[in-house]
């Protein structure tokens, strides 16, 4: 939070501001002081703000032509797609709007995982973080629920048959997430129900998010604390703004061009069959931006324990701030650590890559490794790394190599590289 | 920058894995040039026009097309029948309504606004016509299979004898791009099936191109309107984004950090 007090220049502004100081925090929104190192992947918050209001507009639209009925649902998309003005335009950006969404959370939480942004004293900003992933994945499989096709229904099928996987009350607990012995009407209203509350959930987690991050500020592409204001940091407007602008139009391009030219690529062309309980599609697969997590599920034989290392893989995020030993932040400062990284990386795409391949041969085998390492990264390598690693020197402030000159050679030379 | 190049790298494999997950285990579909395919495609009215004789003289005798209405032939961005011919093409179906002041349905000739006529009263009878198959509803069939156009396209044209070793049920023929190779309905296009009323030759191929264009647009009846927004939509983007751009130049100049 900025220190110094705001005071509004008009008298009504004054009046107001006494009895609900909105002008303060408008005022604290422009002049939040900004680290001014800050690359492209920190644009990628502000890219998330436009997602979610994105889907929540273009759902809102959507919700008022869809009928949630298991004989109307599969029409009732049809006739948005045919006969509502438009219709075509906003179910393709929902539709699509989700990809993007996890596209860029994707994006956004490597950011963090890369610069350390999870470390104290952020690990509330982190760990709010975690649980808006978690309500985004859940609105994500109830909304492709909701179109009614084949991988809707049997997607939904599979999901929510995992947790008949727990023991001796799993059973009741899957007919009581029906609300029948099977996948049918009533689940389809209660998931549309939960769809529609989930991102307003959702909204509310990420302005306690931003308002965690304004407490101690960003962390900054070389992680370490910043006085705040100085010559370090730039007010959040204009400077942050305009980029944060212009990131997101080219984010957007990417947007339309998905939208207006491949909108059904990232689905499922099943999803175009109306959903029969009779028939069973080849292949059940999930969308794209949940395959890593479905092949961690997969990898393990035994069903409950692949259900646990499946929700384990999302949960073991929300302790990676004390899992991780090293004091340093950023890994442009851990040389053993960013190619830990980077392998961790490659391991989730392989993952994702698994995710959509039968589980058999080959794949499972490939599956089960990625999986093992995953795991073994976080519980294993971050840990050890922290006391093992020869961190690099790390500068004493952001200008401080520019302007004055590092007396250290490593630190101006580790700053180039930065830059570069 | 070195770092944003690597992953930049990635997300085209992870992406490029995505789009080989569909098109593993696949025969290679053949080939033609779709005029809606690209930035600015665009339907061929006259093949649209050909593509629904084809359907109405071929393929509705048990294939439903129940999303589409009369009125949509003379939309824009469709075979664009003028308004006279659809609803002269209306006109020459049968349509059940009902019950009337009496309580009793009657027939009556189609209108514009209604559905197109479906070729059996339920499911079931459209099963008991055809072996047990249901032929599947054509509205969005164009997007409800992995191939899309080429899958159909090439489906239409895939009948050949099976090879040495397979044998065929009744009632079950054997087509080349067929997942699982064995389909339910019998080669249905020959040379000259249907007379084009322009002349065209009505060639198996032909036909096959005719009825894929018009289910293509069947199931994505604003393809072209689409099309049409979205490069006025990215042009726009992209003249915004270049002014950001210097705008954001201009004003990180007050300050020494490059952006």
């Amino acid at each position: 939070m900025s220190d110094h007090e705001y005071n509004p220049k008009s008298k009504f502004g004054k009046w107001f501001n006494d009895r609900l100081p909105l002008l303060t925090l408008a005022n604290h929104l422009t002049d939040y002081p900004t680290p001014k190192n800050l690359n492209y992947w920190w644009t990628f918050g502000g890219i998330l703000t436009f997602c979610l209001i994105t889907q929540i507009v273009t759902g809102l639209v959507l919700a008022m032509h869809y009928i949630a009925h298991a004989d109307m649902a599969f029409d009732s998309v049809e006739h948005i797609m045919r006969d509502v003005n438009y219709g075509w335009l906003i179910r393709y950006i929902h539709a699509n709007g989700a990809s993007m969404f996890f596209l860029a959370v994707y994006i956004h939480i490597f950011r963090s995982l890369f610069y350390g942004s999870y470390k104290a004293p952020r690990e509330i900003i982190w760990i709010i973080g975690i649980i808006i992933y978690l309500l985004m994945m859940a609105a994500a499989f109830m909304g492709y629920v909701l179109p009614w096709g084949q991988m809707s229904f049997w997607g939904a099928t599979v999901i929510t048959n995992l947790f008949s996987a727990i023991p001796l009350v799993g059973e009741g607990i899957v007919t009581w997430l029906w609300g029948g012995y099977s996948v049918d009407n009533p689940t389809l209203t209660r998931f549309f129900t939960l769809h529609y509350l989930i991102p307003f959930l959702i909204l509310g987690l990420v302005i306690l998010h931003i308002w965690a991050l304004h407490v101690p500020g960003n962390n900054n592409p070389i992680g370490i604390d910043v006085k705040k204001p100085s010559k370090d940091t730039v007010p959040f407007h204009p400077y942050i703004v305009i980029k944060d602008g212009f990131a997101l139009l080219m984010f957007m391009i990417v947007f339309a061009f998905f939208v207006f030219y491949t909108p059904n690529i990232l689905g499922h062309a099943d999803n175009y069959i109306e959903a029969d309980p009779l028939v069973t599609p080849a292949h059940i697969v999930p969308e794209w931006y949940l395959l890593p997590f479905y092949a961690i599920l997969r990898s393990v034989p035994d069903k409950l324990l692949g259900v646990v290392a499946m929700l384990s893989a999302i949960f073991i995020l929300a302790a990676l701030p004390w899992l991780d030993t090293s004091k340093i932040r950023s890994a442009v400062f851990r040389p053993l650590y960013r190619q830990f990284y980077w392998i961790l990386v490659a391991d989730v795409l392989v993952l994702g890559y698994v995710g959509a391949m039968p589980a058999e041969g080959l794949y499972l085998l490939i599956a089960r490794i990625a999986t093992a390492y995953y795991f073994l990264h976080f519980l294993v390598i971050l840990p050890v790394l922290g006391f093992k690693e020869k961190t690099l020197p790390i500068p004493l402030s952001i200008t401080e190599p520019i302007l004055g000159g590092s007396p250290n050679l490593a630190t101006a030379k580790n700053k180039e590289s930065l830059n570069r | 920058m070195k770092n944003s190049i690597r992953i930049f790298f990635l997300t085209t494999i992870i992406l490029g894995f995505q789009f080989n997950s569909n098109a593993a285990e696949k025969v290679e579909y053949l080939k033609t040039d779709w005029s809606f395919k690209g930035l600015f495609g665009k339907f061929d009215r006259s093949a649209l026009q050909r593509g629904y004789q084809v359907y109405t003289e071929v393929c509705s005798s048990c294939h439903s097309m129940k999303y589409l209405s009369y009125r949509n032939l003379s939309e824009k961005g469709g075979p664009e029948f003028t308004e006279a011919q659809a609803k002269a093409i209306a006109a020459s179906f049968e349509v059940k309504d009902g019950p009337n002041a009496d309580g009793d349905m009657f027939t009556r000739p189609g209108k514009l606004s209604d559905k197109f006529v479906m070729p059996y009263d339920n499911i079931k009878a459209a099963q008991a016509a055809n072996g047990g198959a249901y032929p599947p509803d054509m509205s969005v069939l164009v997007k409800a299979r992995g191939g899309g156009v080429d899958y159909i396209y090439s489906l239409l044209q895939g009948y050949v004898d099976p090879p040495e070793g397979v044998t065929l049920d009744d009632g079950v023929y054997y087509n080349k791009y067929m997942y699982g190779n064995k389909i339910k309905m019998a080669n249905q296009l020959s040379d000259g099936l249907v007379e084009y009323s322009d002349g065209t030759n009505a060639t198996i191929e032909q036909m096959s191109k005719d009825v894929t264009t018009f289910l293509m647009w069947a199931a994505e009846p604003h393809l072209e309107a689409r099309h049409k927004m979205g490069f006025k939509a990215i042009v726009y983007l992209i003249i915004l984004t270049t002014l950001v751009y210097f705008s954001m130049k201009k004003i990180w100049s007050r300050i020494e950090t490059k952006v």
